[in-house]
């Protein structure tokens, strides 16, 4: 009746997850209890959980990736403290069961439920306000995109409660991951949440590359679109083309786990030489996936915060589309050690390093955007400029292992560790913190606290590098990663320094919740009425903050590349703004409950598939599959704003607009 | 300073050595582009502040043909550099072409269980688990498979570390020179007994070898098909131990996935092996 599924799945005797599942459940309680009491419910669900609009489902990503970074963290310091308390005769306060899974889950959760929801939610807020459109291409299934990504974030952490997380790395590498060495549920958890988030990004991408290829505002053309726009098609396109190889990876490990196949298995002829490439053809686009929104967020900041336009637009677009193809020709270089041969490994090695020259034009331009720029240092810039001075040093230590011989040595070491943490953190990381600080105004129209942000950017700066220049030592001691247990007495300072750096990560994290509140409890002393607080150069400036449904009252009529900053400065020079348009009603489309009930069932589905419970998972596929079905049949898709309603609006932004220019004319 | 001489660092073979120069060489081209560019982020984001009156303010400044030039350049020049060293490097030091030496070399095959280390000397007829000797100054030629999961074959202070593989074998030449004991590990996540699957490797001077592989030999116990089944029963941090006496073919039979076989009185010969080239490679 309930496959593998019994009491004993539930760690009675291991206090670590009991007690923290038993905190978790009675906040989450807690929180629906408070919302239901304040009677924001009706709210929350039209506003957010069925809400259509690309504003709201960028901020639950958001949201998402904000709370499963504190999970995420809580595995990094339990690894960190392990590390640090496990040396010699002590085998620490972790039993290895215990530890390989969070470390498998450390990576599976920031990777796949911090960073992509992160960037994705950057996406979904800023992309359509940036091309002056009211939403995405597909507003429902952008919905239902969010919904599973959440299914998948769910699934990880009920491993926590129920059962057990895959003990095998990040990417579960067979035959460590195939039934004979890894019998219990934990890889099937990892197996079947990634299936199911997979599908949501998969969605997304066909989302926004549709949105930006065949919706902007009139006279946005390709080299006017602002360079966010332009890495996040870089990146969707890399999610069409590299997600479906996950999946097909994914699947054929699972065909080996439930039906007995061999496709990557010791015996029966199997080969796991090919689930590593496989693996790989996804994971090193992932890795740009991530970076290239990252690089997006960073060339707005340098524009805005420097008073100009982006140094050598066209150069960005080209950097760009040359990362997004040569990111498929280097999945190789995770292997070098394989034995693949002199002539592949410097191919691949050649072809790894040349995404460095495109890399190091970005790093140029963003210098020469600063050169005769009027710098700002808002909290924004302090990462820009953080990110700039750590990236290149991870750059080069990036260079370093795609030279194969350099590789054969400190592959997967604590070096390499190192490595990925210093471009993930000082590259994606930083530009998640410059973004979330950047465009907080806009969705809620309040600026976060400048101290406390600067406070977090040194938090952040200073504990990545006390964290992880540590490990680059070891590494180069012949150090290799995801150990239980240290034997080597030597280790312990550089160890404690390292846990010292993450504890200051820590607290950065920490100080963001503080931030959040305290900017949320004295929101009205910093207010931003005018929808532009940071003197932007793009579109998602023009409109209110937080912009209405419909985003634009008409849509805007783009001139040249910076579209907002040449009509705000014609607006300031002429001191008056364009003529009054004709306002038109707009069709806005309606909430729908679709993404969450569907997620509900791929969640109840991809349960009873990790505990072998077949009716129910027959149950839950038809149960998704059926909320489509109903959804295809309803007739009404859009609501209708009146014009009465988008006048009154529109009118109302233009006074308040008016006077921001008459401010901005004098003071020039 | 004791961080700088330890492990990859401090190489004990032409090989970690060759290793050691290329990662030195290389770090030290890139550092002459990128410490001269966070001196500039740093100086240019401080002179171009906002509160600088003497600094010039081009505010439509957004492209530049002689610049755009340089900053394609620079790092264009570097990484053909680079790649040039990576060209070179790649087909010098590769893992499974021989060493230039007139000594002949050491076979060793090498085995990774869960969680220790097999090593067989197939000329010498011994075998140890956790503890490889090799002669000073004498190429070593190991063939690697795993009876398990992937793992890594790595000695830092050698050099070169490799997959080793189930049903596949791969290939790797290395040389000691200076003798002593250094650590050993496996450089591959493995499963709970992963971080106890180390081991020492000794370089004794090539007299020695022989020695100790003619004292070894015939002593002790003996690397039969049920000893081995034993042996591969999981275990971690495991004493070192040596067998006087191998089974014929126990290499070729782990990597042929046959070592059932080797109940029998007479191992019977491997048939079938996969080679660590992936197709058409």
């Amino acid at each position: 009746m309930l496959g593998k599924l019994t009491w004993d799945a539930i760690p009675f005797d291991e206090p670590i997850p009991l007690l923290t599942s038993a905190v978790v459940i009675l906040a989450i309680l807690g929180i629906a209890a408070w919302v239901w009491r304040k009677g924001w419910w009706p709210y929350v669900w039209n506003e957010y959980i069925t809400s259509t609009d690309h504003k709201h489902i960028g901020i639950m990503y958001i949201v998402l990736a904000l709370l499963m970074l504190a999970r995420g963290f809580a595995d990094a310091i339990m690894m960190r403290a392990q590390q640090s308390l496990a040396i010699g005769a002590s085998q620490g306060y972790l039993p290895p069961e215990h530890y390989n899974q969070i470390f498998s889950a450390h990576g599976t959760i920031m990777i796949f439920f911090v960073a992509m929801p992160f960037v994705i939610g950057f996406m979904n807020f800023v992309v359509p306000l940036q091309l002056g459109v009211r939403d995405v291409a597909f507003p429902t299934m952008n919905n239902v995109s969010f919904w599973l990504t959440a299914s998948g974030a769910l699934l990880v952490n009920l491993s926590l409660f129920i059962g057990e997380f895959a003990r095998t790395g990040w990417l579960a590498f067979p035959p460590l991951s195939e039934l004979e060495f890894s019998p219990g549920v934990g890889v099937d958890y990892y197996l079947v949440a990634l299936q199911i988030s997979g599908v949501g990004t998969v969605l997304t991408a066909v989302n926004f590359v549709t949105t930006i290829l065949k919706t902007r505002a009139p006279g946005m053309s390709y080299m006017r679109m602002p360079i966010f726009c332009w890495t996040s098609l870089a990146s969707n396109l890399l999610i069409l083309a590299a997600f479906p190889v996950l999946t097909v990876s994914l699947a054929l490990l699972m065909l080996d786990r439930y039906l007995g196949f061999h496709f990557f298995t010791n015996d029966g002829g199997g080969n796991s030489m090919l689930y590593m490439n496989l693996i790989w053809i996804w994971g090193h686009p992932e890795v740009y996936i991530l970076v290239l929104p990252a690089f997006g967020i960073f060339s707005e900041v340098a524009a805005t915060f420097s008073g100009k336009p982006l140094f050598g637009y066209r150069s960005m677009v080209f950097a760009t589309l040359a990362i997004c193809i040569i990111s498929f020709m280097v999945w190789l270089h995770h292997f070098f050690t394989m034995g693949a041969g002199a002539n592949i490994n410097a191919i691949f090695g050649i072809a790894s390093m040349i995404i460095g020259v495109p890399t190091g034009v970005k790093i140029y331009n963003w210098l020469f955007t600063m050169y005769g720029g009027r710098v700002r240092f808002t909290v924004p810039m302090y990462y820009l400029i953080g990110f700039m001075l750590t990236f290149v040093l991870g750059g080069l230590t990036g260079v370093l292992l795609a030279i194969p011989p350099v590789d054969f040595v400190v592959h997967n070491s604590l070096f390499l560790v190192a490595h990925f943490h210093h471009v993930i953190i000082g590259g994606v990381v930083f530009a998640i913190m410059a973004g979330y600080t950047y465009w907080f105004p806009k969705a809620f129209g309040f600026m976060l606290d400048e101290r406390l942000g600067k406070a977090i950017f040194w938090c952040w700066f200073i504990g990545f590098h006390l964290a992880f220049m540590p490990l680059y030592v070891l590494g180069l001691w012949g150090g290799t990663r995801r150990m239980q247990h240290i034997s080597d007495p030597t280790w312990a300072p550089w160890l404690n320094v390292a846990l010292v750096g993450a504890v200051i990560i820590g607290l950065g994290i920490a100080l963001t919740v503080v931030q959040l509140l305290y900017s949320i409890k004295t929101r009205d002393q910093r207010r931003d009425i005018t929808g532009d607080p940071w003197d932007g150069r793009t579109l998602e400036w023009l409109t209110l903050s937080p912009p209405p449904h419909y985003n634009f009252a008409v849509l805007p009529d783009v001139h040249g590349e910076e579209a907002y900053w040449t009509r705000k400065q014609t607006a300031i020079k002429e001191d008056r703004l364009i003529d009054e348009p004709d306002y038109k009603p707009i069709e806005m489309p309606i909430n729908s409950p679709t993404g969450v009930i569907c997620a509900f069932f791929a969640s109840v589905c991809g349960f009873a598939v990790i505990w072998h419970i077949w009716w129910l998972a027959i149950l839950g596929l038809i149960g998704a599959f059926a909320i489509f079905v109903w959804y295809a049949w309803q007739d009404e898709h859009e609501h209708v704003i009146p014009v009465e309603e988008v006048r009154a609006n529109a009118r109302e932004r233009r006074r308040i607009r008016m006077e921001h220019l008459h401010e901005l004319s004098q003071s020039t | 300073m004791s961080a700088c001489d330890r492990g990859i660092l401090d190489p004990v073979g032409p090989v970690g050595q060759a290793e050691k120069t290329i990662l030195i060489n290389s770090t030290a081209i890139m550092l002459a582009i990128i410490i001269p560019t966070m001196v500039a982020t740093i100086a240019f984001a401080w002179w171009f502040r906002r509160g600088n009156s003497k600094a010039t303010y081009l505010p439509d400044w957004e492209y530049s043909g002689a610049v755009e030039m340089v900053v394609w350049s620079i790092p264009a020049l570097t990484i053909m550099l680079l790649g040039g060293i990576a060209w070179i490097g790649s087909h010098d030091l590769e893992p499974s072409a021989p060493l230039k030496s007139a000594v002949k070399p050491v076979r060793v095959e090498v085995v990774s269980l869960d969680w220790k280390w097999l090593f067989i000397y197939p000329d010498q007829g011994v075998a140890t688990v956790n503890q490889l000797v090799v002669p000073a100054g004498t190429p070593v030629d190991y063939e690697l498979t795993s009876a398990t999961v992937w793992n890594v074959f790595f000695v830092p202070q050698f050099g070169t570390m490799i997959y080793t593989m189930p049903r596949m074998t791969t290939r790797l030449y290395l040389q000691a020179d200076v003798q002593g004991s250094y650590d050993g590990l496996s450089a591959h996540f493995s499963g709970d007994g992963f971080p106890g699957m180390q081991f020492k490797a000794h370089v004794v001077p090539p007299e020695q070898f022989t020695v100790w592989a003619q004292s070894a030999r015939g002593q002790g116990r003996t690397l039969d098909g049920p000893a081995y089944v034993e042996l591969t029963k999981p275990s971690s941090y495991v004493r070192p131990m040596t067998y006087g006496a191998v089974a014929p073919g126990l290499f070729d039979a782990i990597v042929a996935g046959r070592t059932a076989q080797l109940d029998l009185p007479q191992a019977a010969p491997p048939t079938g092996r996969a080679t660590a080239k992936p197709p058409g490679g």
